[in-house]
């Protein structure tokens, strides 16, 4: 069996009592508390967590921006230096291989991406560097979280800033549908960073409650929601492609989007009491990508695959429960809608 | 919050982390407190119908939380008495008081004898510190 890695918050992690699973590769903290205290503490206050596994491939210098606009979904040019981007990395066949998030800073770019895709997005964007072990990073998230903090900061921007004694990397971005930010820093300054937070009184809060707030975000979950098998038009991420830029899998992705894909990935919440989980079928046709226990709505929602023609919002669609066919209905995304948003 | 640990002295324990209070020929059934900890908060209560069958060591029902489902296993075999409805109103009740308000099902007996396939209190602990 492979080691799993442990962050340098590990120690952290420990004291706190969190329930620590293997997860890509890593040791990582589920929850502290409980899944439902975490999420309601980002939905209303504030909550960190650990993301340090995390990938980060950097590239610099002259042609690194030709190079990454010709191989990433979305346009670099809508982004200045300072900047952030959601984008996808799709492969000959507009499969989805990863998405990820590009900093830009003047010519030189920082992607941040999926634990358990940094090998592969490594392998395709050869000329980057996998810079993964330069970086702790710990998300700060929830409507108190910038206050909290001391600092002011736009979403999808970013700068180098000193955050509670600690040099930092600052970006208004996440994945919990929240105001916040995410910090990255040296790995050795990780356990105080994160003290200072926590002693701000900012939650912390473990993958089991990101991956909640996720959910009702309707934001994508590599793995689960989006594969090397599905494209960005099935997956609704038709916003994050510049189909008039050339990029790996694009004739593909315009064709796609010309006739209408055949599935598409839609959003739903139970009608009843049943809590949808990856995998399960729907009786219309297509299966569940992820499912959960919304702790804001306090019912099960999800999102899957259905044949398009099923695909409307409003409509009734059936999930087999272990056997027991449970009625949901499809709604616009995002599942939860933050009230001030 | 979730209930202290504990596991009573007086109930009878199942290795899938069951409890059974036997009175007579009825017996309460519940999770214990391991249970209900490594599930996490519960969300959901599926239990059996009211007058329904239930086999010793088969599934009867299950129960979910945020991030899992887990089957629950009759610790006894009997006919299915009553279901708590207040759990499947508030399956929280089950972390909060797995042994009193949180109980699940009440059986009759079919076979009183199988009772003594069940742990005592301290065989249950001896086998929660083998795990």
């Amino acid at each position: 069996m492979q080691t799993l890695r442990r962050t340098p918050l590990y120690e952290r992690h420990a004291a706190l009592g969190a329930r620590l699973v293997p997860f890509a590769g890593w040791e990582m903290p589920v929850q502290y508390t409980s899944i439902s205290e975490e999420h309601r503490a980002v939905r209303t206050t504030a909550g960190v967590f650990d993301v340090s596994h995390m990938g980060q491939l950097k590239l610099e210098g002259d042609g690194a921006h030709e190079y990454l606009q010709g191989r990433l979904s979305n346009d670099l040019d809508r982004i200045g230096p300072g900047e952030a981007q959601y984008t996808l990395l799709t492969n000959e066949d507009g499969g989805i291989t990863d998405d990820l998030i590009v900093y830009r800073r003047e010519d030189r770019y920082l992607l941040v991406v999926n634990a358990s895709n940094t090998e592969v997005d490594h392998r395709v964007l050869s000329e980057t560097s996998d810079v993964s072990g330069e970086w702790a990073l710990l998300a700060v998230q929830g409507p108190e979280a910038l206050e909290r903090l001391g600092i002011e900061l736009a979403p999808f921007t970013w700068r180098d800033e000193e955050v509670l004694g600690v040099r930092c990397l600052v970006a208004g971005t996440g994945y919990t549908g929240e105001r916040g930010c995410e910090l990255g820093c040296d790995p050795s300054q990780a356990p105080a960073l994160w003290d200072a937070i926590v002693e701000r009184g900012v939650v912390p809060c473990g993958l089991g409650a990101r991956d909640t707030l996720r959910l009702e975000m309707c934001y994508p979950l590599h793995g689960n929601d989006i594969t090397p098998e599905r494209t960005p038009i099935e997956a609704g991420l038709g916003w994050a492609c510049a189909l008039d830029k050339e990029f790996t899998g694009v004739d593909v992705l315009r064709r796609q989007k010309e006739d209408g894909p055949a599935e598409r990935l839609v959003a739903f919440v139970m009608e009843g009491k049943g809590i949808p989980r990856q995998g399960m079928a729907i009786a219309e046709g297509g299966s569940v990508t992820s499912g959960t226990f919304s702790p804001m709505l306090q019912r099960g929602i999800g999102m899957g695959y259905v044949p398009a023609d099923v695909a409307e919002v409003g409509q009734e669609i059936t999930i087999d429960v272990r056997g027991r066919p449970q009625p949901a209905r499809q709604v616009k995304k995002p599942i939860y809608e933050r009230k001030d948003a | 919050m979730g209930a202290e640990e504990s596991y009573p002295e007086g109930l009878k324990y199942h290795k899938e982390h069951d409890w059974a209070k036997i009175e007579g020929d009825t017996a309460t059934v519940g999770v214990t407190w391991y249970a209900q900890d490594a599930l996490g908060e519960i969300v959901h209560f599926e239990g059996p119908e009211e007058g329904s069958s239930v086999a010793k060591d088969e599934s009867y029902g299950e129960v979910e939380s945020v991030k899992a489902v887990s089957d629950l296993v009759a610790p006894l075999s009997g006919e299915v008495l009553e279901v708590n409805s207040a759990v499947q109103e508030a399956p929280e009740t089950i972390n909060e008081d797995p042994y009193g308000r949180g109980w699940l099902i009440k059986i009759r007996l079919s076979d009183e004898s199988e009772a003594e396939g069940l742990m005592d209190v301290a065989a249950y602990r001896q086998l929660l510190e083998e795990q």
